[in-house]
């Protein structure tokens, strides 16, 4: 197990290192930069600028620079938001971001779990085909259209809940916005476990539970789920990938200053430091909680190893 | 038919047993299969247990056969039939509906009325005086555009990028999965490990910087960049599916014959290996589409994708969404009818994979 681990942490290093050359090599290959904006910029102040931000030296300087930082990982000064490091900004835009995709994942995991499993239990009934249609709705709107629907219905016409605001973690401010990032994940989710728990109740061991004179909510509850939800865990590997671009999204129709309206902003300014250190990060959070999901599995899983 | 399909199914990512039949045996060697022979037959020819002569002589026959039992289980499937009406009404609406309605109102995505008085956006099916009219039966955006015609208009793009960033996969992934599948061994393994790498790479945010940074000078050229960038990041599974296949068919003794005769290896992989995949390949091609399409519209949405003056279901919703507490009609209806494709492609594909993939189908 521990080698396993340590395996996996030394390839999440060279990837690393691709995504920030990629992403550096990106901003670079790109013609312009930010200070060609609008706004005109006297040579001087341009030179003396670029001189303090290092943007005048070769480029291989710039490049291990960056590399560095990333080592560090300390990004600088933002290029946009003067006087702020990348680090304040990533610190205080990652607990909002976190708390949106944490209810949302938090709602989709009770919510999905519950329907999939009463659609398996009764398998062809009403339940199932309305709780697989509803599934396939969800897979089916896009969030930046669910979004603003439900804003229109919730915020501007019942006036239940804020349009657009950000109130911190529990509040009501973030029902709209969990609710919207969480559809899809319910809709996966709910499939993900309605299939999983067909197969697992057809297995052996639940027939030897059943035999054992175990009640039925205790053969699903301790025995079936257990192996039914194996699914949904490998799931929540590349859901924290999806999650990333629903809160861009949903993060832009409700105004929420997260780590993703911050990651559009700085690469519409070409904010370098910034659009760096934002990769960086989220890069570091998927590759992270896909090697947890791994860890994870082994727990739930006592037949795999590595 | 049927036990004879799930027979190659059922060998998906199982290691690959050595062939039984010693490398030239004479007697079948006339009768193999040309590479130009063997593209036109269905999946179900490498099934065929070895028999050659039986095999080319009902070729014809049974390639049909599969297909027409497919297509007798896909209508079987309501649903499944349901999407692919709407999806083939939406997609001729698309195609054919910009200039039905410029004949018949003069209005197209990008004309703006020239009338001050109709400068202004106009809910469903009223006039310019407020009154019923047909002349806009989904009113009308900021600028006095039809928003039908729009929506119409944007579904084309829609439907141009999901289906050219879907070929662009398709190629990729297929090239890949099928070289890697048919070498085997090391190569194998380290191809495989580049695509699970790749898949746990957050790319989208790569793409969005891609797209941010090197936006092109012209429309056409941002469209290109979109199939570009859609196609190469969503090759992955469909390279994962290819191998499997290729794996399970690649010691089956049509391509051994293939070899003994000389054939070379791409030549093996393209025209003996790939057209034998087809069937999971379709499939999961019909479920690509609309995860490209909704891609494509996500990042139209955030301003990257598609730009003014061409438009696409996801521009229009991000247009929609800015004036939604006036005008709610210019999101609803891009919004609901890009919902409702996605709605149908996905129980098209699924109906799709329970028709040809028997085996895959859901409980």
């Amino acid at each position: 197990m521990l080698r396993f681990i340590i395996r996996r942490i030394i390839v999440i290093i060279p990837m690393l290192f691709i995504i920030l050359s990629l992403t550096w090599g990106l901003i670079r290959l790109a013609p312009g930069n930010f200070y060609t904006g609008e706004k005109k910029l006297a040579p001087a102040v341009e030179a003396n600028l670029r001189a303090k931000y290092g943007l005048d030296k070769a480029w291989y300087v710039q490049y291990g620079r960056v590399l560095w930082n990333m080592a560090r990982f300390d990004f600088g000064t933002s290029l946009k938001y003067e006087g702020q490091s990348v680090n304040q900004i990533l610190w205080r835009a990652f607990p909002v971001s976190a708390a949106l995709g944490f209810s949302a994942y938090l709602i989709a995991l009770v919510v999905g779990i519950t329907t999939g499993t009463l659609a398996a239990l009764r398998q062809n009934s009403w339940i199932d085909y309305a709780s697989m249609a509803l599934a396939m709705i969800g897979i089916s709107i896009p969030n930046f259209v669910l979004g603003p629907l439900l804003i229109l219905f919730f915020g501007l016409t019942l006036f239940w809940l804020p349009p657009a605001l950000w109130d911190g973690f529990p509040s009501k401010s973030l029902v709209l916005p969990a609710i919207t990032l969480s559809a899809i994940y319910i809709a996966y989710i709910a499939r993900l476990t309605r299939s999983g728990m067909l197969e697992v109740m057809r297995s052996d061991y639940i027939r030897t539970a059943r035999a054992k004179g175990l009640t039925e909510g205790r053969v699903v509850t301790r025995h079936a789920l257990r192996g039914g939800l194996l699914p949904v865990v490998s799931f929540s590997g590349p859901a924290l990938a999806f999650l990333i671009t629903g809160t861009v999204v949903v993060e832009r129709v409700f105004a929420i200053p997260g780590l993703g309206n911050y990651f559009i902003n700085a690469c519409f300014n070409r904010d370098e430091p910034l659009i760096i250190g934002i990769v960086a990060f989220i890069a570091v959070a998927v590759l992270g909680f896909n090697l947890l999901v791994d860890i994870a599995y082994g727990f739930m899983d006592p037949r795999i190893r590595y | 038919m049927n036990d004879k399909i799930s027979k190659t199914e059922g060998h998906h990512n199982e290691p690959t047993k050595p062939a039984l039949t010693p490398l030239g045996t004479p007697p079948e060697a006339p009768a193999l299969p040309r590479g130009d022979e063997v593209i036109h037959t269905g999946p179900e020819f490498a099934v065929g247990e070895g028999d050659v002569h039986s095999a080319e002589a009902g070729e014809i026959v049974a390639g049909s056969s599969l297909w027409k039992d497919a297509w007798r289980r896909l209508l079987k499937n309501k649903l499944a039939v349901f999407g692919m009406i709407v999806v083939i009404l939406l997609v001729v609406a698309s195609l054919i509906g910009p200039a039905i309605i410029k004949r018949a109102t003069g209005y197209s995505y990008d004309l703006i009325p020239r009338e001050n008085a109709l400068n202004k956006s106009f809910p469903p099916f009223r006039g310019a005086d407020g009154s019923f009219s047909w002349i806009h039966p989904m009113g009308t955006d900021n600028a006095g555009r039809d928003i039908l015609a729009r929506v119409l208009s944007g579904g084309q793009i829609s439907l141009m990028v999901a289906l050219i960033s879907t070929f662009v996969s398709l190629l990729i992934g297929i090239s890949y999965g099928a070289t890697a599948g048919y070498l085997g061994g090391r190569i194998d393994d380290l191809m495989m490990r580049v695509v699970d790498v790749l898949y746990s790479l957050p790319y989208i945010i790569i793409v969005i910087v891609l797209l941010a940074m090197l936006p092109a000078k012209t429309p056409t050229g941002q469209l290109a960049e979109l199939f570009i960038a859609l196609g190469a990041v969503s090759w992955l599974t469909m390279a994962r599916i290819v191998r499997g296949q290729v794996l399970s068919l690649k010691n089956q003794e049509f391509v051994l014959a293939a070899r003994a005769t000389g054939v070379t290896t791409p030549k093996i992989i393209f025209r003996h290996l790939v057209p034998n995949t087809l069937g999971p390949v379709i499939v999961y091609t019909t479920l690509t589409v609309p995860t490209v399409m909704l891609s494509e519209a996500f990042l139209s949405f955030l301003g990257l994708g598609v730009r003014p003056p061409r438009v696409s279901w996801g521009s229009l919703a991000a247009e929609g969404a800015q004036n939604l507490a006036i005008y709610p009609w210019q999101l609803i209806f891009p919004g609901v009818t890009m919902a409702l494709m996605l709605f149908c492609l996905n129980f098209l594909g699924d109906g799709l994979r329970d028709a040809l993939d028997p085996q895959m189908r859901r409980e």
